[in-house]
């Protein structure tokens, strides 16, 4: 607050952001609400597969990361210790709580749009989780070396899939290339780090975010140059604030699916 | 195919010898002799099945978004991926009998091929969910089970890995149904509904009655099915009314009552021209189901023409380094 006047007006001058009260807390809402947002996306495609075997393979990745995103805000209520379940974190919260990334909520849009966006995520994901299952905070490190093995088979199918559309037909090719030019400026903020990332690791989640930007790029431009696909040359400025509570338009829809019935019946047992 | 230049006594001796290994319990593998119409009624069970469980999917994915907790929503999401699962298994099945299986989804895409009426029904509530566990893949299971003991060996191999999962699917079901009807004034009024919707479809599930099944004789003798509809429908009620008063609901049946002589819970007339009308394509969710199907085949013809030009690409390019 800044100091006034005596007798002048009270300022409405407020702090530019509020400082979490427990940046742990919020660090693991994070990594829980990136995975439950993105596995709804991912049900989405539930009985609507091109073909029946994807959609096996798209409800067991939809199941494996709702399943991460329920232990994961379960530790996160855990942390808080303010009796939040994981039920409580994921259907009481407004969109402006939630801490996902902003590539997770973006709708599904085609198969070649969901492929790429898995990609980008998978191989963050999975770097992520190597660097977390090593760490110094135990629950954590447990539940980043069960993600690890799931999110391995996740990358690599869609990792298959980007080699396949990228270089399978001129439309598979186009389509893919307007998902990774799509999607690319939403690929930053998964990289940035703020005060939440060095509180975690004080708390033994030190993850060196400049390092993980550059093996995902290398691993990322692998698969693409493999499929005939090109980082955009020019891709933009990158699009962040998910993980300040600064969504795109999509995600309130999104939670207003998700959290109708919950939010219908305050107080009832599922 | 059976060689058409053989002569009837020839063909009737060999349909004598089927039977005759049928009545003696032996199952038939796919590499054996079968009559012509043991193996089209068993591509029309099987195909119908397969198909059932893939457009099964669509009334229970309708609510995976909004599961009313992440322990409802991951077991929604398993279940219908087991269905899917249960789809590609029935049609590899069916394969077996010199069937294409992109031919047989052709045919539900173009409306000539049949699947479980029960889905053409929509889901309203979350409710639904537990409903549909508890009556829809109760009744299945009691088909199945049957089924189990089909003379089709790849067909009865199939079922009982099925029921297992099935039987998982009912007790999941039954276990949302019970917490609805033990939860708040509106939990239960949501569940008594879904019941009221669903019962008399989930009967109508074990087909016609036996004195209107075009099909059963000719099945039963060949033990492709192994009792008769109204038999399984009434074992279905049986079952199901104990449960039904364990959590207090009621079924939308004034005419039912229980019978000392029989031992059965005798159940009201079922609406034929509403089972009709709806095997016929104009039910509620015909259209809609169908449409779904559709569009999903639409939408993925560039995805399976691309997975095609890179599998073609590859092999080539295997065969150049070689």
């Amino acid at each position: 607050m800044s100091p006034s006047t005596p007798g002048a007006p009270a300022s409405p001058a407020g702090p530019r952001t509020s400082p979490p009260a427990n940046a742990l807390f919020e660090y693991v809402l994070r990594l829980g609400d990136d995975r439950l947002v993105l596995g709804h996306r991912m049900a989405e495609w539930c009985g609507h597969g091109p073909i029946l075997e994807e959609d096996i393979a798209l409800s067991n990745i939809a199941l494996d990361l709702t399943g991460q995103a329920a232990a994961l805000l379960a530790l996160a209520g855990e942390i808080e210790g303010a009796g939040r379940s994981e039920d409580a974190l994921a259907y009481f919260r407004d969109e402006t709580a939630f801490r996902n990334a902003l590539i997770t909520e973006l709708p599904t849009g085609d198969f070649g749009f969901t492929i790429v966006r898995q990609f980008f995520f998978d191989a963050y994901s999975l770097l992520l989780w190597d660097v977390i299952a090593k760490g110094g905070h135990a629950k954590l490190a447990a539940l980043a070396a069960k993600s690890l093995k799931e999110d391995t088979y996740h990358l690599r199918h869609s990792s298959e899939w980007v080699r396949k559309l990228g270089d399978g037909t001129p439309e598979s090719h186009a389509r893919a290339q307007a998902a990774v030019d799509a999607l690319w400026r939403f690929t930053g903020e998964l990289f940035e780090r703020d005060a939440i990332d060095d509180a975690a690791a004080a708390a033994g989640v030190a993850v060196d975010h400049a390092a993980l930007a550059a093996q995902w790029r290398e691993l990322v431009e692998g698969v693409l140059r493999e499929a005939t696909l090109v980082v955009p040359a020019a891709p933009g400025a990158m699009v962040t604030g998910g993980r300040r509570g600064r969504h795109t338009e999509h995600l309130g829809h999104l939670l207003a699916e998700m959290q109708i019935v919950a939010r219908s019946h305050p107080g009832a047992s599922w | 195919m059976t060689p058409t230049s053989a002569a009837p006594t020839a063909e009737d001796a060999r349909v004598a010898a089927f039977e005759a290994r049928i009545a003696a319990g032996e199952s038939i593998e796919p590499k054996d002799w079968m009559p012509e119409r043991y193996r089209k009624q068993l591509i029309r069970m099987m195909s119908q099945h397969a198909h059932s469980e893939v457009v099964g999917m669509l009334p229970e994915g309708n609510w995976i978004t909004r599961a009313p907790s992440l322990r409802r929503k991951m077991s929604l999401i398993a279940k219908v991926q087991d269905e899917g699962g249960h789809g590609l298994y029935i049609y590899c099945g069916a394969e077996t009998l010199g069937v294409d299986r992109h031919d047989l989804v052709e045919q539900l895409l173009n409306g000539t091929a049949k699947y479980s009426s029960i889905f053409n029904y929509p889901t309203l509530s979350w409710a639904d969910m537990g409903v549909i566990g508890w009556l829809v893949d109760g009744a299945a299971i009691v088909n199945q089970t049957i089924l189990a003991k089909t003379s089709y060996g790849p067909y009865a191999r199939a079922m009982i890995r099925i029921c297992k999962e099935e039987n998982f699917h009912k007790r999941q079901g039954y276990e949302i149904v019970t917490t609805l009807a033990r939860g708040t004034p509106a939990q239960r009024a949501m569940v008594q509904d879904a019941v009221n919707r669903f019962w008399w479809p989930s009967l109508m599930m074990f087909g016609p009655s036996d004195t209107d099944s075009p099909n059963s004789g000719e099945l039963l003798r060949w033990k492709v099915k192994r009792k008769t509809n109204d038999e399984l429908r009434q074992r279905f009620v049986n079952l199901t009314i104990p449960q039904v008063q364990a959590v207090e609901l009621t079924v939308p049946d004034p005419d039912l009552h229980y019978d000392a002589t029989s031992g059965n819970w005798e159940f009201g007339a079922i609406d034929w021209t509403e089972f009709n009308q709806v095997i016929r394509g104009n039910g509620p969710c015909n259209k809609e189901r169908l449409d779904a199907r559709r569009a999903a085949h639409e939408d993925g013809q560039w995805v399976r023409e691309a997975a095609t030009a890179y599998a073609e690409k590859h092999a080539s390019r295997a065969t150049e380094a070689a």
